[in-house]
């Protein structure tokens, strides 16, 4: 363990950097969401991730952000354990019958101002599972989205790129209850 | 107990009348008479295991297997009545497949002891969904009756169902006495979104899109299982080239899974360093199946007949820069697991689930074989190209963390050694086969190993070459059950460790 940690140490951080050959545009993207963050949030966004009806695989991407080849949490973006402390909340699925109401009670619980980012393509608009009697659809139908991930899942460069986006835009959190944003609604 | 040998088959072949097309194996149509007999026949003989239960309109369907030779039926009831026997009593993890027979068909199960429903919250649009007549939703939901304990000095921690990690949304009920987990009851059904039905009616090769969803960590297997199910109801296989590249991706899935899971059990452990480079372990696997087929979770790459996307020179080139490398790397992680008595005394003795169990519940998988059972679908009944390939299935006894944990480090040696072998086999050829177009209704059936366990699929399909009915039966079913048994006389610190061992899927069983 010792010869890893005394390696790693030596050649440098793993985690994926501007100079080090690798994905371009996830290093662009890092470095475009460092100084994002740093400027407009002073490094710190704390990610409250809702799981309201997923299938787990977009879980898995946004637990691959905190890998050390992304380590999402050294640009100042943290996935925190509680509602009570989050900016964010990252919700994926469709948001099925059975979790709307842990769904809103979660929102409730989040402190204004917030953003609701929908993740994923079911996120967004119920994707193959829209049509369900089960299913409520996208997480639009429930809460105010700020902003949308698409992807089945989305990979992690795109879910990146969708927090650059989120950091980047102009407009302040949501306070209280506001219309759903356009193009996150279903259909 | 003595028990005269006569094989599951002809078993049921004496009682019922055997289905017109029911693929690989039999399937018999029963009376009731005939239900009971075979309950009672259950209960004296221990190895006709559970492969799985479900329901349709008017209808129950019972999977099992002879564990000790691998012989496999069906055995089906029609319920004019809307009732069925339950089959709880012989055999216990029938007890929430029961419960969610009622909650989707409106079927009843005689004799089953918990009245509660599973999967209906009393939140959906219908009642009863694939009944032949759905009805609406009672109304206002009720408080689910969490099952008593009594004693002095017990406390409760609900837990869910969001959870404070990144994970699957369900709920734990924890019945403490100081410390100590007296009870836990689990309730799920939080992400159910109606698959079953929403396969209905669909092309096979939409359906399988679905069957791909029903579980995001497993999109291959339950995609093959599916799809073998699809093909055998339809009488085609799958060609050469096809059954190899969809072993390869098979492989690269449990990969994926299982260098993860060890990684998040010994964070779980307090020991970060495991989890740090294991998820770069997995985060390469995952940009390798992207180079080779295009997508990091090869969604939607096993289709019915065979392979959507080919392994190329390129994807090829990609597996032979990761598998020396991952192996290198994960055998040096593996011995610094073994030599970390910190993480070894969290892990060693914590969650045991005892041989007796796993087998009463047909657990299969890492829960399965880290407590004495077994059994890998990729051997018995075994698929191709499983067959022509040579590993071996890992089995330990203690029924720890620590032996789940090992199972796991095996079966990543295999996998990793299964892709080189199959690699040398790969000769060029076509990729899919076409599906007939017209055919007679027919029924197909297949068990997949995933890095979970046995999923089992079962299809059938219109002589329009639409899907009838499909249900599919992740292994969590039958995994669930026993983490409230292992976690009893356990800490609550520990429970995230017994949890991370099982990992089962929330929404490959709420379906």
């Amino acid at each position: 363990m010792f010869g890893i940690i005394a390696r790693n140490l030596l050649k440098g951080s793993r985690s994926e950097a501007v100079s080090e050959p690798g994905d371009r545009a996830v290093q662009d993207l890092l470095a475009k969401l460092h100084a994002a963050a740093r400027r407009r949030l002073g490094r710190s966004l704390a990610i409250r991730q809702v799981d309201a009806g997923s299938c787990n695989a977009c879980e898995l991407e946004i637990q691959a952000l905190s890998n050390p080849l992304y380590d999402l949490e050294r640009l100042g973006l943290s996935f925190v354990a509680s509602p009570r402390h989050a900016d964010v909340l990252l919700v994926t699925g469709p948001v099925t019958a059975n979790m709307r109401e842990g769904l809103l009670k979660t929102w409730e619980a989040t402190p204004d101002p917030k953003w609701v980012v929908a993740l994923g393509q079911c996120a967004i608009d119920g994707h193959l599972f829209a049509d369900s009697y089960a299913v409520v659809g996208g997480v639009s139908q429930v809460l105010p989205v700020d902003l949308v991930i698409p992807g089945c899942p989305p990979r992690p460069a795109d879910i990146l790129a969708g927090l650059l986006a989120l950091i980047e835009a102009e407009g302040r959190p949501q306070a209280g209850v506001a219309a759903s944003t356009a193009g996150a609604d279903k259909g | 107990m003595t028990v005269d040998r006569i094989s599951l088959t002809d078993f049921l072949a004496a009682l019922g009348t055997p289905a017109a097309r029911h693929e690989p194996w039999p399937r018999f149509e029963l009376s009731v008479e005939g239900w009971t007999g075979l309950r009672d026949r259950l209960a004296a003989v221990p190895a006709w295991s559970l492969l799985g239960l479900w329901g349709e309109t008017g209808m129950v369907h019972l999977a099992l297997r002879d564990d000790t030779d691998g012989d496999i039926a069906v055995a089906s009831l029609t319920c004019p009545q809307q009732s069925f026997p339950s089959l709880s009593g012989v055999r216990p993890a029938a007890k929430r497949l029961e419960r969610a027979i009622q909650d989707l068909t409106g079927l009843a199960a005689d004799g089953l002891d918990d009245p509660r429903p599973w999967l209906d919250h009393d939140r959906w649009r219908l009642r009863h969904p694939l009944a032949a007549v759905p009805g609406a939703p009672l109304g206002e939901p009720a408080p689910y009756p969490f099952l008593p304990s009594d004693g002095e000095g017990l406390h409760q921690i609900p837990v869910g169902p969001v959870h404070a990690g990144i994970i699957e949304p369900g709920h734990f009920r924890f019945t403490c006495q100081g410390e100590t987990v007296v009870r836990l009851e689990e309730r799920l059904g939080y992400v159910h979104k109606g698959v079953e039905r929403l396969m209905k009616g669909r092309l096979p090769e939409e359906a399988a899109r679905l069957a791909g969803r029903l579980s995001g960590d497993s999109s291959v297997a339950h995609t093959l299982a599916f799809c073998l199910a699809v093909e055998a109801a339809l009488g085609v296989t799958a060609p050469r080239r096809a059954q190899l590249v969809r072993a390869v991706m098979a492989e690269l899935e449990r990969i994926a899974n299982h260098v993860n899971d060890i990684g998040a059990i010994a964070n779980d452990g307090g020991f970060a360093f495991l989890l740090a480079e294991c998820a770069v372990l997995r985060e390469q696997v995952m940009r390798t199946n992207e180079r080779c087929f295009g997508h990091r979770f090869l969604m939607d790459r096993v289709v019915p007949g065979g392979i959507a996307v080919d392994l190329k020179q390129e994807g090829r080139q990609a597996l032979a820069d990761l598998l020396p490398v991952f192996a290198k790397r994960f055998r040096k992680l593996v011995s610094i697991y073994d030599a970390k008595s910190s993480l070894l005394d969290r892990t060693v003795g914590t969650g045991v689930v005892s041989s007796d169990l796993a087998h009463r519940f047909g657990a299969g998988g890492y829960v399965g074989r880290a407590s004495s059972r077994g059994l890998d679908a990729r051997r018995m009944p075994g698929y191709a190209p499983y067959d022509e390939l040579d590993f071996q299935v890992p089995v330990l006894p203690e029924g720890d963390v620590n032996a789940r944990v090992w199972i796991r480090i095996r079966e990543v040696e295999q996998s990793l050694d299964l892709i080189a072998q199959i690699l040398k086999r790969l000769e060029s050829g076509p990729g899919r086969a076409f599906l007939p177009e017209s055919h007679a209704v027919s029924e197909g059936m297949a068990l997949v190993e995933g890095f979970r366990g046995e999923i089992l699929a079962w299809v059938r399909i219109s002589d329009g070459g639409r899907i009838e009915r499909a249900h599919s039966r992740d292994p969590s079913w039958f995994q669930w059950p026993l983490l409230e048994a292992a976690i009893e006389g356990n800490i609550v610190a520990d429970f995230p460790l017994c949890n991370k061992s099982f990992n089962c899927s929330y929404s490959g069983h709420d379906l």
